[in-house]
């Protein structure tokens, strides 16, 4: 085999000196601009395994299958169960949390107080202190929602008396779970379990549940994909802005909810409530991308990640290819837009299973769909398209199903490979919102930020060092 | 402490962009807290927790509320001046669309707008040039790797991979290269021809590439190696591959190989090679028996045998300098004066000088000597005769390379100016894509300042040097030559001349 050099057109791609550039293009050659930085914002040895991973005909292929997977994911939103009842592998004891696994002990604020609540909740203490107690006695089990088919939002504190969002990927068939969204201010999921939540959760268990059960019965089921595919042509990102995907959801939910033959207060007061939260649709959202993502994940060789997210202490991702391998950082402080009288201070460090949305190219992938929403990418529209067309860089595709209208209705940028990341240290984006760092004073900004590289510089390490041979 | 309430009535903004607002003020001179917010009862109840609104407004929903406190009255008039302009601004952003593409950050996304690419010019930090030339590797590219600072190690791992691949690895630390006509990092403009060089040092290929067109010859394809290609741990990688590739190549009659003298092994199988090869093939291992002595003779007998012809390399002159103007330019000397002092921007013309003036004068100091006894214990102090590479890691450090920038060397001038031993000063000049804009004009005020130190001691500095460049280089060969013969620099058309040259003034006569 022998370089072909010498008889084609000199075409040279410039890493470094740009002034070589000029000379190349001076001289009649053409020269490739590139504005190289360091891989893996400058972790060498990251960045040695990326050019082991680089344009391999295995990896390639096993992205090309997980990434079908996650385009032919048919996410359903089928109805509402019982955590402990759905959730594969949950325990009568067990309470998930968000982001990847982490003792009691090392827990955030917002997640140890949405933990006492949910023990109060559960009735396995009366009271904050011997709630504290059980927890420090090791008799409950603490697990990632990740790790049981499920995702929460913030804290993401799923116990087993929880009505759960019920998800079926029709076409491979996985099931995803999240919890019904509680609304703004004071809620479990920032920590807060004062007599007012734990009332509220008690009638999301027994009400909300059963008019949202009823009415999905009643439909058959709702194409989650489809609401979230009009939602991106109303504004909405569906992670940090999920204002028509909600109106979509209640207009769905509705007649059926009417017919159900149930207490007429009962469903009004349901209503009433989806309609008090421009975010009741966000758990949904996460769901339904949880369940594309699910059907990528374990494809042997993938270096498409299929989760992203935060416990409050530290980020974490999970790559298709790396099994149950959790590759983590320290999670980020979010330098976003605090509410009156907060700064980054009172913040707790990033939290939550929402950048399950931007995992799914959704979120601050979308950030194009969401003008409303721009001022958090620096305040103009052509902002937040520069935002989703960078992510198009480190994706494997991009979802048809998925459009942006500011793109000329291009689909959102999909499947973040971790090569691409570290091989152009380009972070994921992730928009977010921000959480009081002590229990129960709620959300007190929002934001975007982005994922550490140091998981993904962990991810290529594990991926070039399991790397089948051949 | 001041604090302002105001009303906005009947104005709506979005909470996000408000929330950026009020950032923005609180960020102003004197200015402790401003929230401008919609006054709904939830945001209402938010501004009275915070502490920032006691008492009622008669803000309604659809109003917008600001709330500012400062230090002084000024500072939050000043504040709430900057909020209600930018409430009240129409004028529109940047125009939609997100502006220009921007680069891409990798090699792989470079080859996704450009499929065609088919070469890889790596010139990043050393500690990351090895992973960027793997990367060009597997995705189909030839590479020449400018960087230095790239482990030995990883240089052979390249060029395994390369050999089985089928790919050319030029590098690591390859200075220069022309492919297809086309100069890469620093190289000269020479004129298209049938002469294929393979040279593992940068300067050695600069100079032998422009002799040649300055013979009248011209250069098909010049590939550089880096310094180390001809260890025997590299074993000869690329020069084996280039000279194979030359071989091959239809536009390529004649070939010369450049080098430091190699590995033994390595040495003889390029010799194998070389003998083995249908095309002439001209070595020129510096300091090696056979072959061509210096970089000029490789440069005669590449360009007759590109003509058919035999080079009577034997009688090439010794330098340009006749007789009489030989013994004026002793005569100007003082009897103290004896010392060479060569202060060269090339390594490879610092070597060929020192096989030049040892057999000649006795000890060359250097910093980088030929023989372990000639070493400068300072190589900022200069003793009896001297040459030094001032492109040497030692020079450099913190610096850019004097064919980049002329301080260090114009330095350097007028401290062997002012030393009473000195009697020859030898520079070269190295033109090409990379070097300076106008490296004569810089070593001419030099010279002029150095001239004037050595008057004021009551000697004569002789300058002797010469111009490795073409006149289609940017600099323009024949111009910056007559910058530097207006300085009175004695020209020779070879570094071997002008080392030849320098001996013969301070010597006593060949």
């Amino acid at each position: 085999m022998s370089s072909d050099l010498f008889n084609s057109d000199l075409s040279v791609v410039n890493v470094g000196l740009d002034s070589f550039a000029d000379a190349i293009d001076g001289a009649g050659g053409q020269a490739v601009r590139t504005d190289w930085r360091p891989p893996a914002g400058g972790d060498g040895s990251a960045g040695r395994a990326v050019a082991a991973l680089i344009n391999d005909a295995q990896i390639d292929a096993a992205n090309e299958t997980a990434f079908a997977k996650y385009l032919a994911a048919q996410p359903i939103l089928e109805g509402v169960g019982r955590a402990g009842d759905c959730l594969p592998g949950m325990g009568e004891r067990t309470i998930t949390h968000s982001g990847p696994p982490v003792a009691w002990e090392d827990m955030c604020g917002p997640v140890k107080g949405a933990i006492i609540g949910a023990i109060i909740y559960e009735g396995w203490a009366a009271d904050e202190a011997v709630a504290k107690s059980l927890a420090d006695s090791g008799e409950v089990t603490f697990a990632p929602c990740h790790h049981h088919s499920a995702v929460g939002p913030m804290a993401g504190i799923i116990s087993p008396s929880m009505p759960v969002w019920i998800v079926k990927n029709s076409d491979a068939g996985n099931m995803s779970y999240c919890t019904l969204n509680e609304g703004l201010g004071r809620v479990l999921r920032f920590g807060a379990f004062d007599a007012e939540v734990l009332e509220r959760l008690n009638w999301m268990q027994d009400v909300l549940a059963r008019v949202m059960g009823a009415a999905l019965e009643g439909l058959g089921g709702i194409d989650i994909k489809t609401i979230m595919a009009q939602a991106l042509h109303m504004g909405d990102e569906v992670h940090n802005r999920n204002a028509a995907a909600t109106s979509l959801l209640i207009k769905a939910l509705i007649p059926p909810a009417l017919r159900s033959g149930l207490d007429q207060a009962e469903i009004a007061a349901a209503i009433e409530f989806m309609a008090g939260n421009d975010h009741f649709f966000l758990n949904i959202s996460m769901g339904g991308c949880k369940s594309m993502l699910d059907a990528a994940h374990g494809v042997a060789g993938s270096t498409m990640v299929t989760a992203m997210s935060r416990n409050g202490v530290e980020f974490g991702i999970r790559v298709s290819g790396a099994g149950d391998e959790w590759f983590t950082a320290e999670a980020p402080v979010v330098d976003g837009l605090y509410f009156p009288g907060y700064s980054m201070a009172d913040a707790a460090p990033d939290l939550g299973d929402s950048a399950i949305t931007e995992t799914a190219g959704l979120g601050g992938f979308a950030m194009a769909a969401s003008p409303a929403i721009v001022q958090f990418v620096g305040g103009t529209p052509a902002d937040a398209i520069l935002r989703s067309r960078e992510m198009q860089q480190i994706t494997l595709g991009r979802n048809a199903a998925l459009t942006l209208p500011a793109l000329n209705f291009g689909g959102t940028a999909a499947g973040i490979d971790v090569r691409q990341v570290a091989d152009q240290s380009v972070l994921p984006i992730i928009n977010t919102g921000i959480a009081h760092k002590e229990a129960g004073i709620g959300q007190i900004g929002a934001g975007i930020t982005r994922a550490p590289m140091e998981c993904f510089a962990k991810a290529v390490r594990w991926l070039a060092d399991n790397k089948a041979p051949g | 402490m001041s604090a302002l309430q105001k009303i906005f009535p009947n104005m709506y903004r979005d909470s996000v962009a408000l929330m950026r607002l009020s950032a923005e003020a609180s960020d102003l001179p004197g200015i402790e807290a401003v929230s401008a917010i919609m006054a709904t009862e939830a945001n209402i109840a938010l501004l009275a927790e915070a502490g920032l609104l006691d008492g009622a407004t008669d803000a309604g929903p659809n109003d917008l509320l600001l709330v500012i406190q400062g230090g002084d009255d000024t500072a939050i008039t000043a504040g709430a001046e900057f909020i209600e302009s930018a409430l009240t601004e129409t004028a529109e952003g940047p125009s939609e669309g997100g502006g220009a593409p921007a680069l891409p950050h990798s090699i792989e996304t470079a080859l996704g707008t450009h499929p065609a690419a088919n070469l890889a010019l790596i010139s990043c930090p050393g500690e990351y040039a090895g992973a960027e030339a793997m990367k060009a590797l597997r995705l189909g590219l030839d590479v020449m790797l400018f960087s230095d600072n790239v482990a030995l190690e990883d240089e052979v791992a390249l060029k395994t991979m390369g050999d089985e691949l089928g790919r050319l690895v030029m590098g690591p630390d390859c200075g220069t290269a022309i492919i297809n006509g086309v100069p890469l990092g620093f190289a000269n403009v020479v004129r298209p021809g049938n002469i294929g060089l393979v040279a593992a040092s940068g300067t050695g290929l600069q100079q032998v590439s422009c002799l040649i067109d300055d013979l009248g010859g011209g250069i098909s394809q010049a590939i550089g190696t880096g310094g180390r290609d001809l260890k025997s741990q590299v074993g000869g990688r690329a020069m084996i591959r280039g000279l194979e590739m030359l071989a091959s190549d239809p536009g390529t009659e004649v070939i010369v190989l450049i080098s430091k003298p190699p590995d033994a092994d390595v040495a003889k199988r390029l010799m194998d090679l070389a003998s083995a090869c249908a095309k002439p093939v001209i070595v020129n291992f510096l300091g090696a028996d056979g072959g061509a002595g210096t970089l000029e003779e490789a440069a005669h007998l590449a360009v007759a045998a590109g003509n058919g012809e035999t080079a009577d390399i034997k009688n090439l002159p010794r330098h340009n300098l006749d007789a009489d103007a030989l013994e004026k330019a002793r005569a100007a000397l003082g009897s103290g004066q004896g010392s060479i002092r060569a202060l060269y921007s090339g390594g490879t013309f610092a070597y060929e000088s020192m096989l030049i003036l040892q057999p000649l004068l006795g000890t060359i100091w250097s910093s980088s000597p030929l023989n372990p006894d000639g070493l400068l214990n300072d190589p900022w102090q200069s003793r009896g005769h001297t040459v030094i590479d001032l492109g040497d890691d030692i020079f450099t450090r913190g610096r850019p390379h004097p064919m980049i920038d002329h301080r260090l060397r114009g330095e350097r001038i007028l401290q062997e100016a002012a030393d009473a031993e000195t009697a020859v000063i030898l520079l070269d000049l190295v033109l090409g894509y990379g070097s300076h804009d106008d490296p004569a004009g810089e070593l001419a005020t030099a010279i002029n300042q150095a001239r004037d130190i050595a008057e004021a001691a009551g000697h004569w500095v002789h300058f002797v040097g010469f111009v490795c460049g073409t006149d289609a280089d940017p600099q323009h060969a024949a111009r910056q030559a007559e910058v530097l013969g207006n300085a009175g620099v004695l020209l020779t058309p070879s570094n071997a001349q002008a080392a030849r040259l320098a001996a013969d003034i301070v010597g006593s006569g060949s």
